[in-house]
């Protein structure tokens, strides 16, 4: 009776999607989020160069006045701190990342999809880990040409490296939520800066705790920067291990269940 | 409910409402489009129409009232919606960091195609949408027309049975422009439901089947595009008189004729008039040589969106305030 003419039958919808689906769905936003770092020319230069700037600086610019003299001492003690401050700097790429794909409309096409809700959220994360691993390889890499050396045991270090993915994944939970609720990607990078550069800097990282005055050490000690730290020093050059290591872990776990609900809620709310 | 997918409609909403803050985007907004054909959504900027297509497509709750896409609620059933629908935004949403075959594959792979299967419709896509030259470039190396049709192409990976097309050749150059109608044609020809917005009078006339017009959040005229130029008049009967004093004269003229509201712009010294029935331009004419009215212009033209607003809603659409003085000003 219609004059175009219109299959009788429909194929029945699926009525939602199966926790398998979703996990496929997040692998293929997984492989998106790896294909633009490799064809992002600018982030992956940005990526490798800062690590091996920031080794150059603290080695050979601020190590001789902080360690008196001997800058392998420094770059031993230094490096550890640096690869978290790299790694912890590189989770603002996550938030972004999900700005720039809210602004652009991409999501709105995610979200249009019959797709699990969370993909594209567990997508980005999960496709940033490439970019944690390639800073935290280049830092490690780099810092051994300076003369950097693992005086533990390669299963520690690799103990060490995973320990950072770890806290890593937690925080950009932080940075997703920044990315969220932030309106353009100058303003993710302006915010974000500033909320992680006192946590970064306000730490053990580059220097001792005892060289700073009283009221910052109570802030530093019970910063989880420093905890982190401590625990990379421990699994890459020596020390106790156990204590620090178990406390960031504390802490990851609690950033993560603060902050992952939080971004979660924002991006139902936002999206 | 059981969907009869030879007699419902494909998308039928009813009292949508939708707030943001202080400002309503639609205050009670009735859909139907059926189903095979094309809905013109036509509107001028801020009417609400991409409040509505988001609502229709998911991406946005309603405040008030319901909708639903071949007899799924777009609340209730999301997710079968989702299944059924595709969506090109106003603003091309393809991933700027991405091939176009990556942005196709991607899709494919999102709505569960084996590898093979969204690399070769991928592919498929690109050859229709003439992308294939350019299909191993990131998008955002794309120009504005091939995106649009990159992103028509990305809508249509899953097969939707129906099409939301926000304002698809918005800021296209007229070739683009009309390749993306043949587009939406030949998609109507295989069945697909499209709802398309646009700005444009001539879109909704060149494309639509059945047209709702959307102003400040309300339908405020629907039917088919005929019925629409029945009630806009279809041409626009501009007359100018040398003498600015006789305007008056000249617009009691053409209002008693032409038995339509005459628009009188003082500043430009110009009246207007939609006219129905061109043979009525010619005792205008005559009237107005037989009273001895020296004309400085007398065109017949096209009416612009302003006109056919102005004639389906009683004020203009940028400028309520200047509409109202105007339509006063005419039935003096």
């Amino acid at each position: 009776m219609t004059a175009i003419q219109a299959p009788t039958t429909i194929p029945v919808p699926a009525r939602r999607i199966s926790p398998l689906g979703g996990l496929r769905n997040t692998f293929t936003l997984t492989w998106r989020s790896v294909l633009k770092i490799r064809t992002n020319m600018e982030d992956v230069i940005g990526l490798s160069l800062q690590p091996i700037m920031f080794l150059l600086l603290f080695t050979y610019v601020f190590g001789g006045a902080i360690a008196h003299g001997s800058t392998h001492d420094y770059l031993q003690y230094e490096l550890p701190g640096l690869l978290v401050m790299t790694v912890v700097f590189a989770t603002l790429g996550t938030g972004l990342m999900l700005n720039q794909d809210i602004s652009s409309g991409v999501f709105d096409r995610f979200r249009s999809l019959p797709i699990a809700r969370w993909a594209p959220l567990a997508g980005a994360v999960q496709g940033d880990m490439v970019r944690y691993i390639i800073s935290v390889a280049i830092t490690i890499g780099f810092g051994m040409i300076l003369g950097f050396r693992v005086t533990t045991n390669p299963l520690s270090a690799i103990a060490g490296c995973l320990l950072l993915l770890v806290f890593a994944l937690a925080m950009c939970w932080a940075s997703a939520l920044i990315g969220l609720l932030v309106k353009t990607p100058q303003g993710v990078q302006a915010f974000g800066f500033i909320a992680f550069f006192p946590l970064v800097f306000g730490s053990n990282l580059l220097v001792p705790t005892a060289t700073m005055p009283g009221w910052l050490q109570s802030f530093v000690k019970v910063n989880p920067m420093t905890l982190l730290t401590d625990a990379e020093r421990g699994l890459f050059t020596g020390g106790p291990v156990a204590t620090p290591a178990v406390q960031s872990l504390l802490w990851a776990l609690g950033i993560f269940a603060v902050f992952a609900p939080l971004a979660v809620l924002v991006y139902r709310r936002r999206t | 409910m059981r969907y009869d997918a030879t007699t419902a409609n494909a998308i039928e909403a009813t009292g949508l409402v939708k707030r943001f803050g202080q400002t309503t985007a639609l205050d009670g907004v009735d859909l139907v489009a059926r189903q095979g054909r094309v809905l013109g959504v036509l509107g001028p900027n801020g009417a609400g129409k991409t409040t509505a297509v988001r609502i229709l497509a998911t991406l946005l709750r309603p405040d008030g009232g319901q909708a639903s896409v071949c007899g799924y609620d777009v609340l209730r059933d999301a997710h079968q919606v989702r299944q059924l629908i595709g969506l090109t935004g106003q603003y091309a949403s393809v991933d700027e960091g991405l091939s176009g075959t990556n942005n196709l594959i991607m899709i494919g792979r999102l709505l569960g195609m084996s590898r093979a299967r969204a690399r070769s419709r991928a592919g498929e896509l690109l050859a229709r949408f003439d992308l294939t030259d350019a299909a191993a470039r990131p998008a955002k190396t794309y120009s504005g027309g091939m995106r649009r049709r990159l992103d028509l192409a990305a809508s249509l990976v899953g097969r939707p049975r129906v099409l939301y097309l926000d304002e698809p050749t918005t800021g296209l150059d007229p070739r683009s422009r009309t390749d993306v109608w043949g587009m939406v044609r030949g998609l109507v020809a295989d069945g697909v439901t499209v709802l398309l917005t646009t700005q444009y009078l001539d879109e909704a006339d060149h494309l639509a089947h059945d047209i709702v017009v959307i102003d400040h959040g309300r339908v405020v005229a629907t039917g088919t595009p005929d019925e629409l130029k029945a009630k806009t008049g279809g041409q626009v009967l501009q007359v100018s008189p040398a003498d600015q004093a006789r305007m008056a004269e000249v617009s009691a003229l053409m209002a008693g004729l032409i038995r339509a509201e005459v628009t009188v712009d003082g500043e430009a010294g110009v009246a207007t008039v939609p006219v129905g029935d061109a043979a009525l331009v010619r005792h205008v004419f005559r009237e107005l040589d037989d009273r001895g009215i020296e004309l400085a212009e007398f065109a017949l033209r096209k009416p612009s969106m302003d006109e056919v607003f102005f004639a389906l809603t009683g004020h203009r659409a940028e400028d309520e305030e200047n509409g109202r003085r105007e339509l006063e000003a005419s039935s003096r």
